[in-house]
């Protein structure tokens, strides 16, 4: 940064320094890409408590589906304990175990993996398609914008659980992958229009227009100029379609409709509940995947909270040291972290 | 300002027959879907190959030997012109999908909208206070309770408002619509009885709901409470409740009301989930009935169904919405690029 003022006053360094700057060394680049995408959003994340909550928690469950991945746990198996035992009854099952003897902390660490899978399958998905919908229809305008606002409002009206309902029942899926494509089918249908409605405002920034005057393509100008603008909004929008996912998949499985797996929180949740886990007193084994469920729910709510405040520039120039003057007020332009969705 | 609403009616009919013809490709051409499962079945009952195409037809109206184009004309003019939605293949044999919804949509729709009236008043009122007393104990201890209400699912709390209030302390029943030994009629204690019933159902529903919209109105409130035109209205000296309902509360409103149109749809959707828990018999029950037996032209009347009335429910909203913000009347074409 200092080149700069320096070049201005002494012509001669300026032809020196030209060759240098041509090009910025790989180590450097990277180094500038650390600072700005990782070092700073971290630390501006880390700085508010309930993004710091919200990663611990995503962490764990991270954590838990290495553990699954690895084997590091022994795998759910049928009389590998006593039948229902009560939580803390026995050392090797700390959950206790339901009425077929299988552990129940196994069946929680066991469905980890899978569900992680459906999940950003599912919100990588519907986001993806939700912004390039969005954002062509919203910098286009005229008969393109109608055309795909008139589908979006198609997909809007179509209630998302019957539609999946039907379509996992007769397709049986059984890749998590696709699971979690089924579930967002029409979740993008929504979130589209409204990122349509932000890219009416940005397209007409004076950048945006002297791209256009330049005749820069319209992919260019929609991934170079509209989508980082966007950015806030789209990553809250990928935390709420996990948790939508993540809300479908487990109320599919618990329904019954997606074909079994042993370890799914669903397919606890429904045994729990069905065989009798109330009437026996089993509290542990109903209450364990609602925990599961909760937890990662409320860590991915603390992260789309708190991640508004990465994107807010004022808060992270001054948590980086970089400016001391603005006294920075985070709540201001806070994004509807909820998207109204849910 | 007419042709608002013009435009606005023509867009419904596109709408509703474009998820029609959705309905339509799903019974048609969903690999093992409703045609060649109803197929499958009745050549499993031995009917006779040749009447096998006629009773497809009479269950779903399609005949899949017919022209695809034939197919599609009948299918769509049964369920517009005849408002016919197919015949039951199991769960009430025979018998007109229509009918089996007629009877079931009311009690789906008491708890569906009674729902949302419940939550939207609930977020508004803690909304506001929580906006009013921004920073406060009340507006730290509400918001927490707010996300830790919208991180359970639904239906969970279903399950666990059954465990507790149905099983544990058997203070709630545990389904059906009304009491086995109570007549239906515009009684005191019929009403009160249903009411009782849905209780749990509409609870769970309101409990995970409110809060999402509690905290969006609170930020909306919020952030108009600093715009000018608020100031402007303190320094005319108009009245508190004033200033409150007219100049904070009536814009703030307004992305609550978007959100309703959206919360209809999923809550409809929800309800297939939550009649299953509470044992209640509404479309959402039938629904999932209708799954376990594939009984096709149920599932698919019952699509139809909810679809349509999102896509009426949506429509209302519009209209009204028109009503609450002017800007809306001038419609929102843009330029093309």
């Amino acid at each position: 940064m200092k080149h700069s003022e320096t070049d201005s006053q002494d012509g001669l360094e300026w032809t020196y320094d030209a060759s240098q700057e041509v090009g910025m060394t790989r180590r450097e680049k990277l180094r500038e890409y650390y600072e700005e995408y990782l070092y700073k959003p971290g630390l501006v994340a880390w700085s508010d408590w309930r993004t710091r909550i919200g990663y611990a928690i995503v962490g764990l469950y991270l954590l838990f589906a290495v553990i699954a991945q690895f084997n590091l746990y022994r795998p759910p198996e049928a009389s590998q304990e006593m039948p229902m035992l009560q939580a803390f009854q026995e050392g090797s099952a700390i959950l206790g175990s339901n009425t077929i003897g299988q552990d129940i902390l196994s069946l929680m660490i066991h469905a980890t993996p899978e569900m992680l899978i459906m999940i950003v399958s599912g919100a990588v998905f519907a986001i993806v398609i939700a912004v390039l919908v969005g954002t062509f229809a919203g910098f286009k305008g005229g008969r393109v914008d109608s055309a795909l606002m008139f589908a979006a409002d198609v997909g809007m009206s179509i209630p998302g659980l019957p539609l999946v309902l039907v379509l996992t029942s007769t397709l049986r899926p059984t890749n998590p992958a696709i699971i979690g494509i089924i579930i967002t089918i029409n979740y993008w249908a929504g979130l589209s229009r409204a990122i349509r409605a932000q890219t009416l405002s940005i397209r007409e920034n004076s950048y945006v227009e002297a791209s256009r005057v330049m005749g820069v393509s319209t992919p260019r100008i929609m991934f170079k100029d509209i989508i980082p603008n966007l950015m806030p909004y789209i990553t809250v929008n990928f935390v709420n379609a996990c948790r939508a996912v993540i809300f479908f998949s487990v109320g599919l499985y618990y329904l019954g409709f997606l074909p079994y797996t042993n370890a799914n929180w669903g397919v606890v949740l429904n045994n729990a509940y069905t065989q009798g886990a109330i009437l026996g007193g089993s509290y542990v084994w109903l209450m364990a995947p609602i925990v599961m469920i909760m937890l990662l729910s409320l860590g991915l709510i603390l992260i789309a909270q708190g991640m508004d405040r990465v994107f807010n520039p004022r808060v992270r120039t001054r948590l980086a040291g970089e400016s001391e003057s603005v006294e920075g007020d985070a709540e201001e332009g806070e994004v509807d972290t909820f998207g109204g969705a849910m | 300002m007419v042709n608002y609403y013009i435009k606005r009616t023509g867009q419904m009919v596109v709408t509703l027959y474009a998820v029609v013809t959705i309905a339509f490709g799903l019974v048609r051409f969903l690999p093992g879907g409703p045609a060649t499962a109803l197929r499958a079945q009745l050549m499993q009952d031995d009917v006779p190959s040749e009447v096998i195409a006629q009773r497809i037809e009479l269950y779903l109206s399609v005949n899949p030997d017919a022209p695809l184009l034939d197919q599609y004309i009948s299918y769509m003019s049964n369920i517009f012109l005849n408002g016919s939605l197919g015949k039951s293949v199991f769960i009430q044999r025979q018998t007109p999908v229509t009918e089996i919804l007629a009877e079931a949509l009311p009690w789906t729709l008491f708890i569906v909208i009674s729902s949302i009236i419940l939550f939207h008043i609930m977020a508004v009122v803690i909304g506001a206070l929580m906006a009013y007393w921004e920073g406060s104990l009340f507006d730290t201890v509400n918001s927490a309770i707010a996300i830790v209400f919208t991180s359970i699912p639904f239906y969970v709390l279903a399950i666990v408002l059954v465990w507790i209030l149905g099983y544990e302390m058997s203070l709630f029943p545990v389904g059906n619509r009304y009491g086995d030994a109570i007549d239906p009629g515009l009684s005191v204690t019929y009403i009160l009885d249903v009411i009782y019933h849905g209780a749990l159902p509409i609870a769970s529903m309101v409990i995970t709901q409110y809060g999402v919209r509690a905290l969006s109105f609170r930020g909306n409130s919020i952030q108009i409470l600093g715009e000018d035109f608020v100031r402007v209205a303190r320094l005319r000296g108009l009245s508190d409740s004033r200033i409150a309902l007219w100049y904070v509360g009536r814009n703030a409103i307004l992305p609550l009301y978007t959100g309703f149109l959206l919360s209809l749809g999923w809550l409809l959707g929800g309800t297939v989930i939550l009649e299953e828990i509470f044992n209640y018999p509404g479309i959402g029950l039938k629904f999932i009935e209708a799954l376990e037996v594939r009984d096709y032209p149920v599932i698919m009347g019952v699509f139809i169904m909810i679809t349509v009335a999102l896509v009426v429910g949506i429509y209302i909203a519009d209209l009204t919405y028109g009503k609450i913000d002017p800007r809306i009347e001038t419609g929102d074409q843009s330029e093309a690029f």
